[in-house]
This record gives structure tokens, sequence and C-alpha cells, in this order.
């Protein structure tokens, strides 16, 4: 509360039902998040393709929480799987196929816990995955990663140009961790800034205990391309 | 007052009509947002309404469309597990099976059932709202968020 809009965790929260809507800005509000919320999978990508980078002046395509509309990046993109006509997982195709949004993470809702389709959305690139009703515990996981994000986003104001370390990667590794899951898969996202980056993404994951996910490796199966020349330094 | 509030949210618990989801909710209620959980019960209620609306069309229609019965009965199942409308919940579930299994006589019962749940539930809470909104006028003044 009484963040500045640039530093506070922006999430954008997509779900066809009012009720859930309310409830899931609440919970994001109460996790000391920015909350953007759309009703449809086709509103959130056209909020997406205005904001990445833009300024938006266009208060019809979306209802937000009551907060200043300065231009902020979504760090973090919540959504129902079951919409009519684009549902949730189709959202989260759409988001890690585009070369511009594939960088930010997505969560799927669903009031059905059906394992099968809790692999899909994970294997399709999904951060997590939540079954409905969605409590503050289930934000919580996030919070780690939400920290980390908002670590980068402050670095990559902050530092101008690269630093003269160069070590040829420039990495930041996120951990996700997979619900009910005992394996572990690290999404790598590639960055254009300098590798002092990497060290605080060292200094967060060891503080998270996730550092043998490193050791261990990139899971490789998963349908998404791989980015290559990356190098994580542990 | 206040001891009677807690009193009748108490025994709405303990007679199954709410469950903990019910809890999670209040503690999203803050000083910035003291009326949360009213105005999500509200919403609820609305929408809930609407789709039993939807759904008695569709029975009056005599036409049993299960899958379409079913859909709308996955919406509202969903909200009343998001709103810790307990009893609620279970009656759409039953009414779920029902359909799965193409069995109209029991979907038509069920579902008498679950708008009696709904019904009772509705003036229940309403009464509750009441007398909390009565109970304790919030003294601390709403700092802005």
């Amino acid at each position: 509360m009484g963040m500045a809009a640039e530093s506070q965790f922006h999430v954008l929260a997509v779900d066809d039902s009012l009720f859930d809507r309310k409830l899931i800005e609440r919970l994001l509000q109460k996790s000391s998040c920015q909350v953007t919320t759309v009703d449809s999978g086709s509103k959130a990508l056209e909020f997406l393709g205005l904001r990445q980078g833009i300024e938006s002046n266009d208060p019809n395509a979306l209802s937000t929480a009551p907060v200043n509309h300065q231009e902020v990046e979504v760090n973090l993109i919540i959504t129902d799987y079951c919409m009519p006509g684009m549902t949730g997982f189709d959202l989260l195709k759409k988001v890690k196929e585009s070369s511009a949004l594939k960088n930010i993470p997505v969560v799927i809702m669903s009031s059905e816990n059906v394992p099968a389709r809790i692999s899909r959305c994970l294997e399709e690139g999904a951060l997590e995955f939540f079954v409905k009703p969605v409590r503050l515990a289930d934000l919580n996981k996030l919070k780690p990663h939400m920290m980390k994000t908002k670590l980068r986003s402050q670095k990559m104001e902050e530092i101008e140009k690269p630093s003269k370390d160069e070590n040829g990667s420039v990495v930041a590794a996120v951990v996700s961790e997979i619900k009910d899951s005992t394996k572990t898969e690290i999404e790598i996202l590639p960055l254009q800034q300098d590798p002092l980056l990497v060290q605080q993404g060292e200094q967060m994951l060891s503080t998270n205990n996730k550092r043998k996910s490193m050791e261990e490796g990139i899971s490789t199966d998963r349908a998404r391309p791989r980015f290559d020349g990356i190098t994580t330094a542990v | 007052m206040q001891r009677q509030v807690a009193l009748i949210k108490q025994s709405l618990f303990d007679q199954g009509y709410l469950d903990e989801q019910f809890m999670e909710l209040e503690e999203l209620q803050d000083d910035a947002n003291p009326n949360f959980v009213e105005e999500v019960s509200t919403l609820y209620f609305k929408d809930s309404a609407r789709l039993i609306n939807n759904i008695d069309q569709a029975l009056e229609r005599g036409s049993f469309d299960f899958n379409r019965l079913d859909s709308y009965m996955h919406q509202f199942k969903g909200s009343s597990t998001s709103i810790g409308a307990n009893k609620v919940k279970a009656e759409c579930t039953k009414f779920r099976e029902y359909c799965r299994a193409g069995n109209a006589e029991g979907c038509l019962r069920t579902f008498q059932q679950l708008k009696k749940e709904h019904s009772t539930l509705r003036k229940k809470l309403e009464h509750y709202f009441q007398l909390a909104r009565q109970a304790g006028p919030k003294e601390t003044a709403r700092r802005p968020k």
C-alpha cells in the first residue's frame, strides 16, 4: 500500500465471471499487487498489446483497481481456464508464442481438479495451476517469484547500460514449482541487461532453497522452443 | 449486539450452511474494504438467481439438454464453492451427477432442494449482514488505499 505504481507487482487477471474477478482482485490486492481485471482472453491480449512499451489511452478495454493510470508492465497473468471463446489455455498458448509476451508468467485457475488438464497447462508453460477457490496461501506461493521479478525490473531501471563484466551470458533464472509434483522445472528468461542480475537471481534462489533445481539442469520435456546460447552461471 | 452477531455466524457454520471458505473471505476484509464479504455475497446471489432462472426455464421447456444444464450447474457450483455455500454446493454436485446419468427425475428433485437451500442461505446471510452492520459501525477512519 502506498507504493509507487512502477515498483508494484502488476497482475492481469482474466475471468469471465464477475464474481470470480472481484474475488481474485481482492486476493491480489491483499497480496500487495496492483491488479487489472478483464473478462476475456481477447481483451487480455488487447491490453497486453497496448501496454507493452506503449502508453494506453483506452479506458474501455478493461476495468482496473483504483490506481493512477501510469504506464506499467504486466508482471504476471492469472487466468481462468474455462471461458467462452478463448479459453485460459488458448490465452496461455498465445502468450507463450508471442515474442513480446512470452516472458510474462502465466497462472491458470480452474474450479475442476483434472490432472490431465493441469499437466497440459504446465507443459505449455504455465507457472502454476490453482484449483478454485483460490486462496491467499496459493498467492503466497507466487511471492518469491514476485520479489524476484520486481527486483529485476528495478535493476533494469537503474542500469542504463550493460556493465563491464563480460561473461557472455545474460540470464536470470526463474524457478517454478509444480503443484503436487516432486519435480521442479526452470524457465530461462533471456534479458538484455547485465549479469549482475544473475547474481541477484542466485541469491533469491538460495534463500528459496531451490538451488538444487539449478544443479539438476533444465527440464527437457517441454513443447516450447529452447533458447540457444544461454548458460547459467551456477 | 456484537455477541449476537457472532453467535448467528457460528450457528451458520455449525449447521453447515457455510464452510471455511467463508472465513477465507472474511480474511480479505480490512479497513479499506470493510464490506467485502457482503459485496461478494450480493454478487453471488445476483449471479446465482440468474442461473436458477436459466435452469428453471430449461427444465420447464421439458427438453432435458443435460450438457447445457451441467454447464449452468458448473458455474453455479463454482461460485457457491467460492463463497462457502456448503449446502448449496452439495446440491449442485448431486444435480451434476444426475445430469451425467441422464436422470431427469433426479435433476428435477434435486433442483427443488437446491432452490430451497439457496433461498434459506440468502435469508440467513441477509439477516446476518444486517445485524453485523448495526452492531459494528467502523470507528476507525478509512485509510486510503
